[in-house]
């Protein structure tokens, strides 16, 4: 299994049946493969509907019907379109149940960084400041670091996105809850040891009594 | 009132260095044949209320390709190289909002409200010369409201009185911005009589729209 395909198992372990969930571009659009059967979730589109289904073959695509990286999608039976503001009231007034995004940098405080980079990359945050401040649970699922670069640091250097919202960190070499005392290593890939685990980490890992191998 | 008119009537209304909201995310429900007459008439100095800045050849981005935008005030720019370039010269003002905030600002300046208090941005570079209030013991940033000399919006189907029905994912800012501009353009996929529209589907009131071109 490659890292990808190990972070979007763990995460999709994450939602209760009927949970609204928006999930971010890349990685996180992997999650819906893995969702255990019996629990259904309504996937939330910021560009203005909920329940969003798979891409369209080629010979059915609908240039009216994208999801908000503009891609192509279909919508579900009981979906529902609205406009920008109905779709913001959804995530800022705590009807989210979960955000699962990438990050450039996270740190142990709960602090995410994701949409730029100065003087280099400056895409702009699109929903993602709304989606991080407005989700109940906030998810950062990535790979634990950016080609050997380390990307949960103990205090975020870029711009962040949001200041202490997210709930926890799904890589794939483990699962982090950010509690007020730091970062709880939760669950880990048996593939490493928790010493490697910690050597490819800035913040200072607490290990939970709890420890148990990722599922 | 005939509101009906063509798209050499309707340009006439955009003049030089106004201030003009266009509708549609990623390109999605852009007014595409408004935006194209705009660039073969020229107009310039526009400072461009939207989402995005679409793509260089679909949407917004084409009248930052053109040059004819000063400002942009939009939640994202990725999906454009000229504008991170033309920014980065110094030739294009980008201003990033939170694409939630902006919702926000353009529906408060089309409900005759000043602004709106949100928490989205704190601790950001986007609260950055922001008056933050504590209300209730939460803190929240004052974003204005945001209103333009002309919207030019998209409507799927738009009967001869201007009532305004949205296909799919089209509708994301065009029902906010076409209650927040002096003159608001509808640019209509499909014109229809009065009557042939069913009511209660109606998304904007035929009483926001001032004009309507054919695409």
């Amino acid at each position: 299994m490659d890292a990808k395909e190990i972070i979007a198992r763990r995460v999709a372990k994450e939602f209760n049946d009927g949970d609204v969930v928006n999930l971010g571009i890349g990685l996180p659009t992997l999650v819906p493969n893995f969702i255990d059967e019996g629990v259904e979730i309504i996937l939330h589109s910021e560009n203005g509907f909920t329940g969003i289904g798979p891409a369209p073959e080629a010979d059915q695509v609908d240039l009216n019907l994208v999801n908000a990286g503009g891609m192509p999608v279909t919508i579900m039976p009981g979906g529902v379109f609205f406009d920008s503001a109905m779709s913001f009231t959804i995530i800022r007034g705590g009807h989210l149940d979960a955000t699962v995004l990438g990050a450039l940098q996270v740190d142990e405080e709960g602090n995410l960084a994701n949409w730029m980079i100065p003087g280099k990359l400056v895409p702009g945050m699109g929903g993602a400041m709304d989606l991080v401040g407005g989700a109940k649970k906030v998810i950062v699922a990535m790979t634990h670091t950016a080609k050997g670069e380390i990307k949960i640091l103990k205090k975020c250097t870029l711009p962040l996105t949001g200041a202490k919202k997210v709930s926890k960190i799904i890589t794939e070499m483990g699962v982090m809850d950010v509690t007020p005392q730091g970062l709880v290593l939760v669950e880990y890939n048996t593939d490493y040891t928790i010493d490697e685990i910690q050597l490819a980490t800035e913040a200072k890992l607490i290990i939970s009594d709890q420890i148990k191998a990722m599922i | 009132m005939k509101k009906v008119i063509t798209m050499e009537q309707a340009l006439d209304h955009i003049k030089d260095g106004m201030t003009i909201m266009i509708g549609g995310f990623l390109a999605c429900g852009s007014p595409e044949k408004v935006i194209d007459a705009l660039i073969e008439k020229g107009v310039k100095d526009l400072t461009i209320i939207g989402n995005d800045t679409g793509f260089v050849d679909r949407g917004i981005g084409k009248l930052v390709v053109s040059g004819q935008a000063k400002k942009v005030i939009v939640s994202h720019i990725g999906t454009n190289k000229e504008t991170g370039r033309l920014m980065n010269e110094g030739k294009l003002e980008v201003v990033l909002v939170p694409q939630g905030t902006l919702a926000e600002q353009v529906r408060s300046g089309g409900a005759g409200l000043g602004g709106v208090l949100t928490p989205i941005g704190i601790g950001t570079p986007v609260a950055e010369g922001k008056d933050h209030l504590i209300i209730d013991g939460k803190t929240f940033l004052l974003e204005k409201a945001l209103k333009a000399d002309v919207a030019l919006i998209f409507g799927s189907k738009v009967d001869e009185k201007g009532n305004v029905y949205y296909h799919e994912s089209t509708r994301n800012f065009n029902p906010l911005m076409a209650t927040a501009a002096e003159v608001v353009i509808v640019e209509a996929e499909e014109l229809v009589k009065v009557g042939e529209l069913d009511p209660h589907l109606i998304m904007t009131p035929s009483l926001f729209v001032n004009y309507i071109v054919k695409a």
